[in-house]
């Protein structure tokens, strides 16, 4: 649904209205990811229209953006909003991180700042095209009074203001003058046939950056006097320190103290290596006594038992469950998805520098708004004596959305432990990372189809068993009648006409931490639904696309859209193999966005080569194409590597068995598919892509792999981790 | 489906430990040139003895470096190396990713897991023809005879690679989370120099 | 003591010498365009050329490069390496960036050695470099289209 700006709300942003030529502090670029983008003249900027937008005498527009850039286009795309209806040209645009601030900056769709849910885009849309606008009104009346001429006389166009009198000024001349007009309070935006940059391939803003390694991510910062943290956490998940022996630790050159917080055992050095030496060093007795010491097998026993005793109802329709008695024939499969780490390349980092008066911290921060304050309480500070920047990231995928903000707890908690003012980087190695918890939980689905006599469904029945990722969090307050709905998601509200209809939901506890990852409900009720739908159309002699086709609900007019698409690009025509190659179908809406895949796989001895993949995708209006067909791609490699590689494992007594890229196996260049992306046209306001293309891969590649093969892949990944 | 791909299981060439007398005299696993006095025959003798060497040969401390096709393997079970290599047209991998991309002068223990990333400068691959992973005892022997397959080595020279080359003395000495090949270079160089004194003979199989 | 060539400025360190040569890079000379990923040569965030080839900077001691170049994403030029970022900002390559210094200095040291590499090229110098974010069609694109930039 996209978010529908009120005037109240656009108001309250504009509370921060900055008029003149300073800049709060809040609003200056502390982060030096901001000075890889900035011409450097943000901070003499003489036009602050709202807390979105910045004018300098050098032309350069700013935006300021309220959503953290790790890769999927907030940066780009919340720009393009703002230089549309500003009509600036594109090569004066710049973008920037905003700071930490609830009031200013909240996620609307959230009420509080942060990003995720493929969110940005769309509660952004009208908000960042009024800030634009609104820019662009005081520019023109600004212009209006220079030269004495009626407002309704001026025209802009690529950021050039000109009168039928042959005037003409860019943006930045006129800035001083127009920070003294009154900001309008609603002013129009265009009509979507207006648009001249919405809509292009416009060149990402932080390209270059990121390609002449001048972008700063958190790991970036150095602060002088600065020590390095390297934390030395518990191997089993519930597990506490029982004692320490230090010994050895402060023997190691660099090392300059060792200290216990709630999360484990923290050193302290002048280097990164000697931080890490230092904990080498270290010897650690943990209390186990409150540790998961079960291994993923016995798990996945207990929540497979659970499953079959059905679970809570999520969805009824119709008879439910009922549908399937009596049925000629009962189609059954149970799917299991292990755990998995988002690994984002940049391992989790955080620097805090704690002076006398108060705190400033960098961290690639998700949820700005649950960070902040833990620090702010940890350290029992004022909130207007904490800043926190927002920092450039590398990669999320989920990871850094802390509902729990245990990483900035964790940062503050060594702030806290070295008790006296200083700056302090905390760094996860791979390993705190890999071993870290805060997993994709595992899951498991038994799924039964019911046909009768003719081959007609008369029931279908989901019942899924895993950890609720919003229980026992500050999330919890959201969850009715004790129910995730991000544990089932896609399983419910399926596009198909079922008849009968049953999910379940059983949930499950365990120490074991779990978190959103990419897509979340989605990265298993994608694959289980869309796998065992194929296997049940296989049963009644249907083609895959046409069948599904035949169940698509009437009102789900784009999931049909995207799935005739899809079928059109790869030239489908009910062939599912062709010589060495086969072909899987899948369509799967998430997040109000709608994607159908068609992968093209072959055997690669014993498990599936892709070769390529067709991907239609119906996000409403493309605000930009490129952007788009990039987090597609991204999303298809993603989802393709880990069903395929991935499984994060309890080994007996519960301690994690992956530790390093050798064992928790990234896609890499020569595994990754041709893909070609085509994109609905569509006026419907935008829904994300960041994590939409993730879910149709892995059942596309299943679909295709059972018409290669016969054998239906119902417990992933399809290879087990090689022993490095 | 869970398959782990085990590459010594798919090849037919698991490594073997020789069964080991239990009286006799072994230095780290592998046994010494006088505990095969005993074999009055020297055809016999010097079977004996390639078939004690075997032993350093097929383990994969060794045969990992020398494979048949274009990419080393990893490890005690010989899975394909991770991250992909080839072996390129110098046996150094290829241009943008070489051996020495990754491989130093030591063996290089890390500092966040247990375990090391193996180094030695020259750091390569066994030329194509000198591989043997998956070839059985009487293959690799007359391959080892013959300079067409063994580096245009004479047996004197490919006793002193076995004897003292740093390289293969590296399979002795493989880092951190990594089991050595059985005995000690000394011993394999003085096993090598016993087969060829008593004629370099070569098992039936 | 360490002494190297570093961007072409000779540079001294005093470090343990087994002190990987990515946190000398980051922690002591502040050149931060290198990137830590996995600390164990699995994913190639810190590759550096080192003599002129690529070298993963995790896994190399400091101690390695005593008298030799190092040179660094902040440092690398040449037509190979600025048609490579050409190439990247031409496709918009990276998502989340982190990953993408050490994908441009194997892109760079591949179209050294191969002026006009194939697909199987590609793939066997970027293999060890990992994209979390699987940029990996615009990758190869990029590095097909600086070789026909190259190529002129």
């Amino acid at each position: 649904m996209t978010q529908v700006l009120s005037r109240r709300s656009f108001l309250a942003s504009s509370a921060g209205l900055v008029i003149g030529m300073t800049l709060p502090l809040a609003a200056r670029a502390q982060s030096g990811a901001a000075a890889a983008f900035q011409s450097g003249a943000i901070d003499e900027a003489s036009f602050a229209p709202n807390a979105f937008v910045r004018v300098a005498p050098d032309d350069t527009v700013t935006v300021i953006i309220k959503h953290i850039e790790f890769g999927q286009g907030p940066f780009t795309g919340l720009a393009t909003l703002v230089a549309e209806e500003m009509d600036a040209d594109w090569g004066q645009m710049r973008a920037e991180n905003a700071p930490a601030n609830d009031e200013l900056y909240k996620n609307l769709a959230f009420g509080m700042q942060g990003t995720g849910g493929s969110t940005a885009m769309a509660n952004s849309y009208m908000q960042m095209r009024k800030a634009g606008a609104a820019a662009r009104a005081m520019l023109v009346a600004a212009a209006a009074e220079e030269w004495g001429v009626p407002e309704s006389e001026i025209t802009i166009s690529k950021g050039e203001i000109s009168h039928g009198s042959g005037k003409s000024s860019g943006f930045g001349a006129l800035a001083e003058k127009a920070a003294g007009m009154t900001p309008p309070e609603d002013p129009p935006v265009k009509s979507v046939d207006q648009f001249v940059l919405i809509g292009t391939d416009l060149p990402k803003l932080d390209t270059r950056a990121k390609s002449t390694g001048t972008a700063i991510f958190t790991m970036d910062v150095y602060r002088e006097g600065m020590l390095t943290v390297v934390v030395a956490h518990p191997p089993k998940f519930g597990a506490t320190v029982g004692s320490y022996d230090d010994s050895a630790v402060l023997d190691v050159p660099g090392v300059q103290a060792v200290r216990q917080i709630p999360q484990g055992v923290a050193v302290y050095a002048t280097s990164t290596h000697a931080a890490l030496k230092g904990r080498e060093a270290l010897k650690v007795e943990w209390d186990d006594s409150a540790a998961e010491k079960r291994s993923s097998a016995a798990i996945f026993e207990a929540f497979s038992k659970a499953a079959s005793e059905g679970g809570k109802d999520a969805e009824v329709l119709g008879d439910g469950a009922a549908g399937i008695d009596g049925a000629a024939q009962v189609i059954e499969a149970e799917f299991r998805f292990p755990y998995l780490a988002h690994a984002p390349m940049e391992p989790l980092d955080g620097v805090i520098e704690v002076r006398e008066d108060g705190a400033e911290v960098w961290m690639g921060s998700q949820f700005p708004a649950l960070d902040k304050p833990t620090i702010v309480q940890t350290l029992g500070l004022s909130p207007e004596s904490v800043q926190l920047n927002v920092m450039l990231a590398g990669g999320s995928f989920g990871r850094r959305a802390q509902d729990t903000a245990h990483f900035a707890g964790e940062l503050a908690e060594v702030a806290k432990a070295a008790g006296a003012p200083g700056s302090f980087k905390l760094v996860w190695t791979r390993e705190d990372d890999l071993h870290g918890g805060y997993y994709r939980p595992l899951t498991v689905h038994k799924m039964r189809a019911g046909l009768d006599a003719d081959g007609k469904l008369t029931g279908w029945e989901d019942v899924v068993a895993n950890q609720s990722i919003m229980a026992g969090g500050p999330m919890a307050q959201m969850m009715q009648d004790g129910m995730d709905p991000t544990s089932y998601e896609g399983s419910t509200k399926m596009p198909y006409e079922l008849g009968n209809l049953r999910v379940g939901w059983a949930a499950q506890e365990s120490p074991v931490s779990v978190l959103w990852w990419r897509s979340v409900g989605h990265t298993h009720t994608g694959y289980a639904t869309e796998v065992f739908l194929d296997m049940v159309l296989e049963a009644q002699g249907k083609d895959p696309v046409q069948g599904r086709l035949d169940l698509i609900r009437e009102d789900a007019a784009r999931d049909r859209g995207v799935l005739e698409k899809v079928a059109e690009m790869a030239g489908w025509d009910g062939t599912k193999v062709k010589g060495d190659r086969a072909y899987g179908v899948a369509v799967h809406e998430s997040f109000e966005t709608y994607v159908a895949q068609i992968a093209e796989v072959s055997d690669a001895g014993g498990y599936p080569k892709v070769h390529r993949v067709w991907c239609a995708v119906d996000c409403g209006v493309a605000v930009n194409p490129n952007v788009i067909r990039a987090q597609m791609e991204g999303g298809i490699g993603f989802g393709l590597g880990s069903v395929l590689f991935d499984e994060i494992t309890l080994g007996e007594g519960g301690v994690v068995q992956q530790a390093n890229f050798d064992s928790y196996r990234m896609l890499r260049i020569h595994e990754m598919p041709e893909v070609m992306v085509e994109i609905i046209a569509s006026d419907a306001d935008p829904t994300g892509v960041g994590e939409p293309g993730v879910p149709p891969i892995g059942p596309a590649v299943a679909n295709a792999w059972r018409a290669l093969t016969g054998e239906a892949v119902t417990e992933l990944p399809f290879l087990t981790t090689m022993e490095a | 489906m869970r398959k782990t791909i085990l590459m010594a299981a798919l090849l037919g060439a698991a490594p073997t430990l020789l069964a080991l007398p239990s009286l006799a005299e072994t230095v780290k696993g592998l046994r010494t040139v006088d505990e095969f006095d005993g074999i009055e025959n020297e055809t016999e003798r010097s079977v004996a003895l390639f078939t004690e060497m075997m032993a350093v040969i097929e383990h994969p401390r060794c045969l990992n470096c020398h494979p048949v096709g274009d990419s080393p393997r990893q490890g005690m079970d010989m899975h394909p190396h991770v991250p992909p290599v080839v072996r390129g047209d110098a046996d150094f991998g290829a241009p943008g990713m070489r051996c020495n991309t990754c491989h130093g002068e030591e063996n290089f223990t890390f500092v966040t897991k247990e375990g090391s990333i193996p180094g030695h400068s020259p750091w390569q691959l066994a030329p194509i023809e000198m591989g043997w992973v998956g070839k059985s005892a009487a293959e690799i022997c007359a391959q080892l005879k013959d300079p067409e397959r063994n580096g245009g080595r004479s047996m004197e020279d490919l006793h002193e690679h076995n004897a003292t080359d740093g390289l293969v003395g590296w399979g002795w000495d493989p880092g951190e989370g990594r089991e050595p090949a059985p005995g000690t270079q000394e011993v394999f160089g003085q096993l090598t120099k016993a087969w060829i004194e008593t004629g370099s003979a070569c098992p039936d199989s | 003591m360490v002494s190297f060539e570093l961007n072409g400025k000779d540079v001294s360190v005093d470090v343990p010498e087994e002190t990987p040569l990515l946190w000398v890079l980051r922690d002591e000379l502040q050149m931060t365009g290198t990137k830590f990923g996995c600390g164990i040569a699995q994913c190639g965030a810190c590759t550096v050329m080192l003599n002129g080839m690529t070298r993963r900077s995790c896994v190399t001691p400091v101690s390695m490069v005593e008298g030799s170049s190092v040179t660094t994403i902040e440092g690398i030029d040449g037509p190979e390496a600025e048609a490579v970022q050409a190439a990247w900002e031409g496709l918009d390559v990276p998502q989340c960036g982190w990953c993408q210094s050490g994908q441009v200095m194997s892109a760079t040291a591949l179209l050294m050695e191969i002026p006009k590499p194939s697909d199987e090229d590609i793939d066997n110098a970027m293999a060890g470099n990992i994209c979390r974010c699987a940029t990996y069609v615009r990758i190869r694109k990029a590095i097909h289209d600086a070789a026909d930039k190259l190529e002129g």
